[in-house]
């Protein structure tokens, strides 16, 4: 493949080095230089490496999620064995994996709004909410959940009345929590995949209530 | 509550929050985890302890500078646990800038020798 550089117009590249190739940031480099030393020492796969990057980034995100949410909807006895014991009810629909392992579901009800939390780092659920979002992982989330939820939920447009409790779950290494929201009104007649399209990553995790299909349409 | 919307990168996956991994370094940082966790070289607990030090000694943040201080912790523990050394790891990512540095573009690159 021919390579001509084109010197009539600017262009960015650094041609200060040799004629090699863009070197990656200092951060990248210390990845490939643990990954490169830990796989010649035989103690990673490169292959399954790979794999794991390929499902995380392609295939795993909140659709998991949302269809346990809609079954638990449209199912009673799901729903019994989902509360009863989540990690069963979830592995059952083929959602399992790494940190999906001691799985809690907690229910808002008008009476109770759940907001899910890790004070420590950011513990959450993979298997059925894919990898938190940056705003899970920030500082300020992690303190303020606990300190002030209802004006952290007033923040991301929830309003909570003040006669609805509010709880706040601390993931930890063993225990990763889901919230299954309130069904939205005026979905009566759709079933489980219709449903499921209406539950967001954010109501899931509390800060965000499902909003019916015909508000949807209008936003 | 800031929700910035993160601009999207080119074939990076997104959700509605921007991109799950900022760039790829930071997906194979979480995957060398994952397996090493998985292969028994030290437990999730040990894990979320280490990075949760590190975060309790970073600077508070947004959660954009996340990944860097998940890879000072992995490290870290590689480290406690001998998995590799420090100097191992410094070594080799010099050896990686150099590969980049002398290898021709449309090549791929790879380290001439391994130093370690």
């Amino acid at each position: 493949m021919s390579h001509d550089h084109e010197h009539d117009h600017d262009h960015s590249h650094d041609h200060g080095h040799d004629h090699g190739q863009d070197v990656p940031s200092d951060t990248a480099l210390r990845v490939k230089a643990l990954e490169s030393l830990l796989i010649e020492k035989g103690l990673v796969d490169p292959a399954a490496l790979d794999a794991i990057v390929d499902t995380y980034e392609n295939k795993i995100g909140p659709r998991n999620g949302a269809r346990i949410v809609a079954r638990a909807w449209t199912d009673p006895d799901y729903k019994a064995r989902l509360m009863g014991d989540a990690t069963a009810a979830i592995a059952e629909m083929g959602y399992t994996g790494a940190q999906g392992e001691h799985m809690v579901v907690v229910e808002n009800t008008p009476e109770v709004h759940n907001l899910v939390v890790c004070t420590l780092c950011s513990c959450y659920p993979w298997p059925v909410l894919g990898l938190p979002p940056v705003w899970y992982k920030s500082s300020a989330y992690r303190s303020r959940a606990v300190i002030e939820p209802r004006r952290v939920l007033s923040e991301f447009g929830v309003a909570v009345a003040d006669d609805v409790a509010v709880r706040v779950w601390d993931s930890t290494a063993e225990i990763r929590y889901l919230v299954l929201p309130e069904r939205p009104a005026g979905t009566d007649g759709m079933d489980a995949e219709a449903l499921a399209t209406l539950v967001t990553r954010d109501a899931m995790v509390g800060v965000a209530k499902v909003a019916g299909p015909a508000a949807k349409e209008g936003a | 509550m800031q929700r910035e919307r993160v601009a999207a990168l080119p074939g990076l996956p997104i959700d509605a929050d921007g991109p799950i991994f900022a760039e790829p370094w930071q997906a194979q940082a979480f995957a060398l985890t994952l397996k090493l966790c998985e292969a028994g070289h030290f437990t999730w607990a040990e894990w979320v302890q280490a990075l949760s030090a590190v975060l309790r000694e970073a600077p508070s943040d947004d959660g954009s500078s996340y990944y860097t201080h998940w890879l000072a912790a992995l490290e870290r523990l590689c480290i406690s646990k001998s998995l590799t050394e420090s100097h191992a790891l410094d070594a080799r990512a010099h050896a990686w800038a150099e590969a980049y540095r002398t290898t021709p573009h449309g090549h791929p690159v790879e380290l001439k020798q391994v130093s370690s």
